[in-house]
């Protein structure tokens, strides 16, 4: 290996900002969980359980999620146009898949699947999306304003890089949030300004809190440049209630604030008192227009019903920005030509899926159903596994696909944590790995209130599945509590 | 109350950076389109979007892959070939749930490891599929890895003029200098050694710490094959000045000639032995975009590291974890180009004559063009040897200079503008791409179908001569 000292490339000379970002959801935890899973290749029955259940991250299919039947359709016969031609296709294919993947082909110059499309996006799929989002919000959307992306997270790093000039520049995020934004700010040298979600009132977002942060990163010369909201939630899971966001876009227009609205789990809604609506159409509800308001919308393919994480597939929804910036956001899009086809398509299928009436329209809604309706089952079974523990409490997952719980370790566990040069809540997570095989994250990967701990773990394993979790999960916990009781 | 979002507030190195690829031209052309003009794209080595088709095998592999339940339909095999179906359940048993789950944030562990055994199969030294990361796209690897390497701007990197604008995009976008050396046209755009020294002293005497040095091998706008020789050398260079070597070779399969065929980097750099092939760090680029697959849309990639230390390597890991995992399709594109069909597989004629009838056809077009631009008044052009792309100089007259500075635009823009309206030939001005002072060029593509290729260089013929026509001066006539 080459030297360290000489080399031009070692860790002392690398960028300082990639230094700094962290990314818990595949850290550290996962890569000891990697390691035992090898081991138990290696030596089976050398731990005391068969198997690692990752429910560290939201990947619905590499736990037994199956794709939706008339998306694979399409997408098949898009990325094999010869089969179009084939008589034997219509026998093994549904009609409208069909019908839908010679519509999609059509809108692609040459049919050309494997060429890079235009940097936003292939433009006709771009006018489904449009569509779907009207559909859905009763509020026009634009073609033009949509940027087709490699998953929903590239678009959150080109908004970061746009708006941090500095480590003077600052963006509100929520605490706890998804650490795609902790990560995405340090690696573009800005300054992340927390404000605390309420646990005690179920995550709840309160305007005084956004004031305070706002105004404190003010005093210290920060220039705050937008809010991050994350509806519905991750990985806390709360969906917001209407006045609630009504207050947040008067919010950010008051302060001069752009909107950045990650929804990727708009799709994802396990309660009945709470609907999902789009910031774009709590604004437009309001009276704002393009010209009142900067908001960035995210969407993704990777959850919802869907839960297509590995096509990468996903879009921002750019609108109330002025044309010399928008051809900033262009530009930088155009340096990695465009996104996957793949995934192009994928995302115009899922904001425009099948109706009523079309040939796959029953299957489709029964297949759709029969995931959301066993996620809705399974956050219940976990919420009130968790809640029956000892010094453990859990808001319901109204939303998402994770569960937050808050653990109330003793003094004696924190202390063990302290001997062994980890968080308190890493220390748990750790022992809850090697005695049951279940990868959650820790807490402090979300960031919490100093000296609250929790973990997240997501609601994603078979249902079958599920009773073993909680009866392994309960059987530790209780041991663990009996070792370090005070 | 101030706009939250306006040009003046936004991060300043965004609004340096310039990608001229899809920049003043494509967008001009894009604007013809819509009012009806029939352009021809040469702007960006798309090859499907020019007519060429995707080779039938990797198709029908990942169609089965994207719709499993085909594979349990007793009628599939009517539809499909017994090995491109056992290809099929072979890479949905390697990905951690079928295409829709994200991998590893590296990449499916088993593509790695056939992108390993094809490079062992290539160079002839094994290599470590851990150092092996999968990437939407080779454009993705190459910004990650210069993210990683740019500290501030007293960080330059050292990248070929001309060339292909992701680098200096990439390193204006992170904040670092761009430290110019000049290939040689004259010599057939081979590297000059005396320049690329003084390059570097010059920035060093500005209180720049040169840190890598980019070659892009077939070169990209020029398309030179570097000699072995050149390539040891280089070696040698960044070995003495402690540079890491960032060797981009996604044209590797694009070779039309025969004196200098591709050799990788990293062959060298061991057939060098001790110590340049312990102490040179070296991150190798390929792609499923160009070679004779084309397959731009899909967005896989890989880069490979060597002698980069296991810290450093984690580092790097991190950051591709943010984004979780590249998408899975681009990933099994990746694993059937560098593992196609072999001799005695049902599919590998078909693939075979499929691949080869692309690569001729390239091998003629490449010199259709070429000769072609030398037929021109006042156009000169080297050979394209390997990638896609032609790069002729356009001698400009003085009058067409001037014209030019009247309406506010560099004169090889200025000539491409008038070539776009006249033709509806989009290409990119060699301003794009950098190239020496007052010495002008186009990049365009060798991609147009064989058969529109004689009637493409006969209207360029015809707009180059009536252009030089108008703005040069002859019998001694002056028009001022």
């Amino acid at each position: 290996m080459g030297s360290d000292a000489t080399a031009p490339v070692t860790v002392e000379s690398i960028n300082p900002k990639v230094l700094k970002c962290e990314y818990a959801v595949r850290g550290e935890i996962v890569t000891h969980a990697q390691r035992l899973q090898q081991q138990l290749q290696t030596y089976p029955g050398s731990l005391p359980f068969d198997e690692i259940i990752y429910c560290n991250i939201g990947n619905p299919q590499s736990l037994g999620q199956q794709p939706i039947t008339f998306f694979r359709e399409v997408l098949a016969l898009s990325d094999h146009p010869a089969l179009l031609e084939k008589p034997e296709t219509s026998v093994l294919f549904s009609s409208d898949s069909i019908a839908r993947a010679q519509q999609i082909l059509s809108s692609i110059p040459g049919k050309a699947t494997g060429a890079y499309s235009h940097s936003q996006g292939i433009k006709g799929l771009r006018d489904a999306i449009a569509e779907g989002i009207a559909a859905r919000d009763g509020f026009p959307a634009n073609a033009d304003d949509i940027f087709l992306t490699d998953g929903a997270s590239p678009g959150v790093h080109n908004m970061m890089q746009l708006l941090l000039r500095s480590e003077s520049d600052g963006i509100l995020c929520p605490i706890p949030q998804y650490p795609l934004y902790s990560a995405s700010i340090a690696l573009h040298g800005g300054t992340l300004v927390p404000y605390y979600l309420d646990e005690a009132t179920g995550w709840g977002l309160e305007i005084s809190e956004l004031k305070k942060q706002l105004e404190d990163a003010r005093s210290k010369g920060i220039t705050v440049r937008a809010l991050v909201v994350i509806n519905p939630g991750n990985p806390t899971g709360q969906v917001l209630a209407e006045e609630n966001q009504k207050q947040i876009v008067e919010f950010c227009k008051n302060e001069g604030l752009v909107l950045l609205a990650d929804e990727v789990y708009q799709q994802n809604i396990y309660v009945d008192d709470k609907k999902f609506n789009s910031f774009k159409k709590i604004s437009r509800s309001m009276g704002y227009g393009e010209e009142d308001l900067p908001l960035v919308s995210y969407q993704s393919i990777s959850k919802g019903y869907y839960g297509e994480c590995g096509k990468r597939g996903g879009y921002m929804e750019v609108t109330g920005f002025s044309s010399s910036v928008r051809e900033q956001i262009y530009k930088v899009a155009s340096v990695n030509l465009c996104s996957n086809i793949s995934g192009q398509i994928l995302a115009s299928l899922v904001m425009n899926p099948p109706k009523p009436g079309d040939a796959s329209y029953e299957s489709y809604v029964a297949e759709r159903d029969g995931i959301l309706k066993s996620l809705a089952r399974r956050a219940k079974a976990l919420e009130d596994a968790l809640n029956s523990l000892e010094g453990v409490t859990c808001n319901k997952a109204e939303g998402a696909m994770y569960l937050f719980p808050q653990v109330r370790l003793p003094e004696k566990a924190i202390e063990a944590a302290k001997e062994a040069k980890k968080a308190p809540d890493a220390f748990y997570a750790l022992s809850l790995l090697e005695s049951t095989g279940v990868v959650v994250v820790p807490g402090s990967g979300f960031g919490q209130v100093p000296g609250t701990y929790h973990f997240r773990c997501t609601i994603l394993p078979q249902e079958d599945k599920i009773p073993a979790i909680i009866s392994r999960l309960t059987a530790f916990h209780e041991s663990f509590l009996n070792k370090y009781r005070d | 109350m101030a706009k939250a979002l306006d040009y003046e507030s936004l991060n300043e190195n965004v609004k340096k950076t310039a990608y001229a690829v899809r920049g003043e031209l494509y967008l001009r052309a894009s604007e013809l389109q819509k009012e009806g003009k029939k352009i021809i794209f040469t702007n960006v080595g798309n090859p499907h979007a020019l007519g060429q088709k995707p080779l039938t095998f990797p198709r029908q592999v990942v169609a089965l892959c994207q719709a499993p339940f085909l594979l349990d339909d007793p009628n599939v095999g009517l539809l499909f070939p017994a090995d491109a179906i056992a290809r099929a359940k072979h890479y949905l048993q390697l990905t951690s749930g079928g295409l829709g789950a994200y991998s590893d944030s590296r990449g499916i562990p088993g593509v790695r490891k056939e992108v390993a055994e094809f490079i062992e199969r290539r160079d002839g030294y094994p290599t470590d599929p851990e150092l092996i990361f999968l990437t939407d796209g080779a454009s993705k690897g190459v910004m990650q890895m210069l993210n990683a390497i740019i500290r501030n701007e007293n960080d330059g990197i050292l990248v070929p003029v001309p060339q292909y604008p992701l680098y200096s995009a990439a390193i204006t976008l992170y904040g670092g200098s761009l430290v110019p050396y000049y290939l040689e046209e004259e010599a057939n755009w081979s590297l000059d050694f005396n320049n690329i020294r003084q390059s570097i002293a010059s920035a060093r005497s500005k209180g720049i710490t040169v840190r890598a040095m980019v070659i892009i091998n077939p070169g990209n706008p020029t398309g030179q094959c570097l000699s072995e020789a050149n390539i040891r050398e280089l070696l040698r260079f960044c070995f003495l000045e402690n540079l890491v070597l960032l060797a981009d070779e996604v044209y590797q399969q694009n070779i039309y000639q025969d004196e200098r065929p591709f050799i990788s980097a990293r062959k060298i750099l061991f057939d060098m032995g001790p110590p340049l092939n312990k102490e040179v760090q070296l991150v190798s680029f390929h792609t499923v975009s160009k070679g004779y697959w084309g397959e731009c849309g899909q967005r896989g990639g890989y880069f490979e590291m060597t002698n980069l230390s296991p810290k450093t390597v984690d580092e790097i890991y991190k950051v591709a974890s943010i984004s979780l995992s590249p998408n899975v399709p681009g990933q099994i594109f990746m694993g059937l180009m560098v593992n196609p069909p072999k001799p005695g597989d049902i599919s590998y004629f078909k693939f075979e004559q499929e691949s080869k009838a692309i690569m001729e056809s390239l091998r003629k077009r490449a010199h259709i063009m070429t000769d072609g631009f030398n037929s021109c008044r006042n156009v000169v052009c080297n050979f394209t040897e390997g990638a896609m792309y032609s790069f002729p100089q356009i001698r400009l007259p003085a009058r067409a200079i001037e014209a030019a500075k009247s309406a506010g635009k560099a004169p090889d823009v200025l000539y491409c503008l008038k070539l776009l309206e006249a033709t509806g030939i989009s290409t990119v001005p060699g301003s794009g791409f950098g190239q020496k002072e007052g010495v002008f060029h186009l990049r365009t593509t060798i991609l147009p179908a064989e058969e529109d290729m004689p009637a493409i260089m006969e209207s360029f013929k015809k707009f180059n001569d009536a252009f030089m026509e108008e703005y040069e001066d002859y019998r001694g006539y002056s028009r001022m």
